[in-house]
C-alpha cells in the first residue's frame, strides 16, 4: 500500500477531531452518572459530584447515532460492555462486566521487545500522548457467530512497531494478556494453558486497519472490553483481538495461540473472518449482528476484503485457516 | 393427573418442572437474556432439558436406595426434560434459523455437534409420545424396551453440551468443566444399571439397608 491511511474505513469526517478527543478524555473522568444525557460540553464542569459513581454509560452517547462505513449502525454501550468473552474473568459473557469492575487498568504498562532494535516499556498514558488515539468503527465477528459494531479509540499498531524497529529476522508479532490471579478469577480454572497469548504475522501487525484501542464510545477502554489497551484486528474472529496486553515481543517463528494450542483443527493460526471456510461449531457463513433477530450473511474477511485480501495472496485460506 | 391429591414430592417435580420456564419468560420480559437473548434462550433450555434427563436418570438408583416414590416420578421428569428439549430445538429452528431449511440442514450436515444434538431429540421424541398410559399399556413388555433408549440419549446429549463449549474434551482443555460434571454424572447413573454393578449394589443393599420387597427389575429402566 502506498499510504498506510489509504486502507482506513473510516470517514475522515467520523474521526474525532483531536480537540474534541483530548477534552473529551478529561470529561470522562468527570461526567460520571450525568454522562447519559447531557450534551459533551455542557457537563464537563461538574467534575466533583462525578468521582465518586461509576460510568455505566457511554462517554459520547451521541457516537450511538454514527455506523460503520457500510452504514450499519454502532452497538448500544451497553451491549458492548455486557456481552463479553473474556474467560480470564467467567465463560458467562454478562458476567464478565461485573466481575471486572474493579480490576485495576490504570496505570497500564506494555512492554515490548523481542528481534526490536528498541525494546522498551510504555506506559499506556505515553502511547496515548504519542500516538494520539482516533475513532476506528469496526465490525468485530466473533467466531460463536455473532457480531456488532464497535467505536473503538486506538492507533495503529504500526506506529508503535515503527518506532521499536524490528529487526530483519522478525517475521511475527506475539502478544500476551495480564496474567493476575487475584483480580481474575476465571484464570483459576485449571483447563487452559494461561496467559492468553495471540499473535500475527508481522505485515498483518503493521497493516493499517490493526490497532491498539485504548478507549471506546469516545472514552477510556472499560476493563471488561479489554482495558489498560488491547488489539483489534477487525478482519480475523474476535479471539485474535487479545485484551488487556502487557506484552508485545517480535519473534521469527510462529508465536504460541492459546485457542489454537487447545484446538488445532478449530482454531487456525490466521482465523481471518471467511463465510467459505465452515468451523466445526458454528455456521461461519451467517452471524447474527447484535440486537438483530435474522442472521445475515457472514462477509469474506469480515467486510475488510479489499484492504486485507492482498496479504493472503497464492495463500490456501482452506489449508490456512 | 387422574389422583385427587398430589404428593409433596409430586408438588415439587411440576413447580420444578415450570419454574425454569417462567423465570425465562420473565428474564425475556425484562430484557435480561444478555446482548444475544436467541442464544441465551438456546442455552438455557437445553441445559434445563439436561438437568431434568439427568434427574429421571437418577429416579431409579435413589428408589433402589428406599426412596420408592421417585419411580412414579420418573416418567414426568422426563416429559419436562423433553419440554424444555422441544424448546431448545423450536427456538433454533424457528427463531435462530427463521425456518431457513437450507440453512439448518447445511449447519446439521457438517456440525457434528448439531448432528448429534439432533439425534438425540429425534430418539426422545417416541419416549415423550408414548409417555402416555395409553401408550404403557399397548406397548406392555415393549414400553419399557423402548424407553431403554434414554441410555443412548442421554450421553449423546453430553456429549453435544462438551462440543458446543469451547474446548477439547479429549485433551479437557478449555470451557470443559460443567459438561464434564454432567458427563460424570450421568456415567455414574447408567454405570450403576450394568448388570454386575447391580447385583454387587443388591449385595451391598441387603447388608445394610432393610429388605425391600421388590425384585431388582425395578432397576429398569
Amino acid at each position: 500500500m502506498d499510504s498506510p491511511f489509504k486502507s482506513v474505513p473510516v470517514q475522515s469526517s467520523e474521526i474525532t477531531p483531536k480537540h474534541v478527543y483530548l477534552s473529551r478524555r478529561d470529561f470522562i473522568k468527570a461526567a460520571g452518572l450525568l454522562a447519559g444525557s447531557m450534551a459533551l460540553s455542557a457537563c464537563a464542569p461538574n467534575a466533583l459530584e462525578a468521582d465518586s459513581a461509576p460510568a455505566p454509560t457511554a462517554a459520547d452517547p451521541s457516537i450511538a447515532e454514527k455506523t460503520d462505513e457500510l452504514g450499519d449502525p454502532v452497538n448500544s454501550f451497553k451491549d458492548i460492555t455486557n456481552y463479553n468473552n473474556y474467560y480470564e474473568f467467567t465463560t458467562d459473557k454478562q458476567g464478565v462486566a461485573q466481575l471486572a469492575k474493579d480490576f485495576p487498568t490504570s496505570p497500564w504498562d506494555v512492554q515490548i521487545g523481542g528481534l526490536v532494535k528498541n525494546p522498551a516499556k510504555f506506559g499506556v498514558e505515553d502511547l496515548i500522548k504519542k500516538y494520539q488515539p482516533e475513532e476506528r468503527i469496526y465490525r468485530l465477528r466473533c467466531v460463536e457467530a455473532w457480531s456488532m459494531v464497535i467505536p473503538w479509540v486506538g492507533f495503529p499498531l504500526w506506529k508503535l512497531l515503527q518506532d521499536v524497529e524490528p529487526t530483519s529476522d522478525a517475521r511475527y508479532v506475539s502478544f500476551e494478556t495480564i496474567f493476575a490471579p487475584d483480580d481474575m478469577p476465571g484464570l483459576k480454572q485449571p483447563w487452559y494453558p494461561w496467559p492468553y497469548r495471540e499473535g500475527l504475522r508481522l505485515d498483518e501487525a503493521m497493516h493499517d486497519l490493526t490497532i491498539l484501542a485504548t478507549g471506546l464510545y469516545g472514552g477510556e477502554l472499560p476493563p471488561q472490553n479489554g482495558g489498560g489497551i488491547r488489539l483489534v484486528v477487525p478482519w480475523k474472529y474476535g479471539f485474535k483481538s487479545i485484551k488487556a496486553v502487557v506484552k508485545i515481543e517480535l519473534t521469527a517463528e510462529e508465536p504460541f495461540a492459546l485457542w489454537k494450542a487447545i484446538q488445532p483443527n478449530e482454531y487456525g493460526f490466521y482465523a481471518n473472518v471467511n463465510p467459505n471456510v465452515d468451523h466445526p461449531r458454528w455456521s461461519q457463513a451467517t452471524e447474527r449482528r447484535i440486537g438483530e433477530i435474522a442472521r445475515r450473511p457472514t462477509l469474506m474477511f469480515n467486510g475488510y476484503a479489499e484492504q486485507v485480501a492482498s496479504l493472503y495472496e497464492g495463500m490456501d485460506l482452506r489449508i490456512n485457516y | 393427573m387422574t389422583k385427587p391429591h398430589f404428593t409433596p414430592l409430586q408438588l415439587l417435580v411440576h413447580l420444578a418442572g415450570w419454574i425454569p420456564l417462567v423465570v425465562l419468560v420473565f428474564d425475556l420480559s425484562r430484557d435480561n437474556l444478555t446482548a444475544n437473548p436467541i442464544q441465551a434462550i438456546e442455552q438455557r433450555t437445553g441445559y434445563t432439558a439436561l438437568v431434568f434427563l439427568a434427574l429421571s436418570l437418577a429416579c431409579t438408583p435413589l428408589a433402589f436406595l428406599g426412596w420408592k416414590e421417585l419411580t412414579q416420578r420418573r416418567k414426568a421428569l422426563g416429559n419436562y426434560g423433553f419440554l424444555y428439549a422441544a424448546l431448545h430445538v423450536t427456538v433454533f429452528v424457528a427463531v435462530d434459523y427463521g425456518f431457513n431449511l437450507n440453512a439448518i440442514l447445511r449447519d446439521v450436515g457438517n456440525k457434528q455437534y448439531i448432528l448429534i444434538g439432533a439425534t438425540a431429540f429425534l430418539l426422545l421424541v417416541p419416549l415423550a409420545v408414548t409417555s402416555f398410559n395409553y401408550w404403557m399399556k399397548r406397548l406392555g413388555k415393549n414400553w419399557k424396551r423402548l424407553h431403554r433408549l434414554v441410555y443412548l440419549i442421554a450421553p449423546l446429549v453430553v456429549l453435544h453440551f462438551f462440543m458446543a463449549r469451547k474446548g477439547n474434551f479429549l485433551s479437557l482443555s478449555g470451557d470443559v468443566l460443567q459438561p464434564l460434571i454432567f458427563a460424570v454424572i450421568i456415567g455414574l447413573l447408567l454405570l450403576l444399571r450394568l448388570s454386575p454393578v447391580k447385583r454387587a449394589w443388591t449385595r451391598l443393599r441387603a447388608q445394610w439397608l432393610p429388605p425391600v420387597k421388590e425384585t431388582s427389575s425395578s432397576l429398569n429402566p
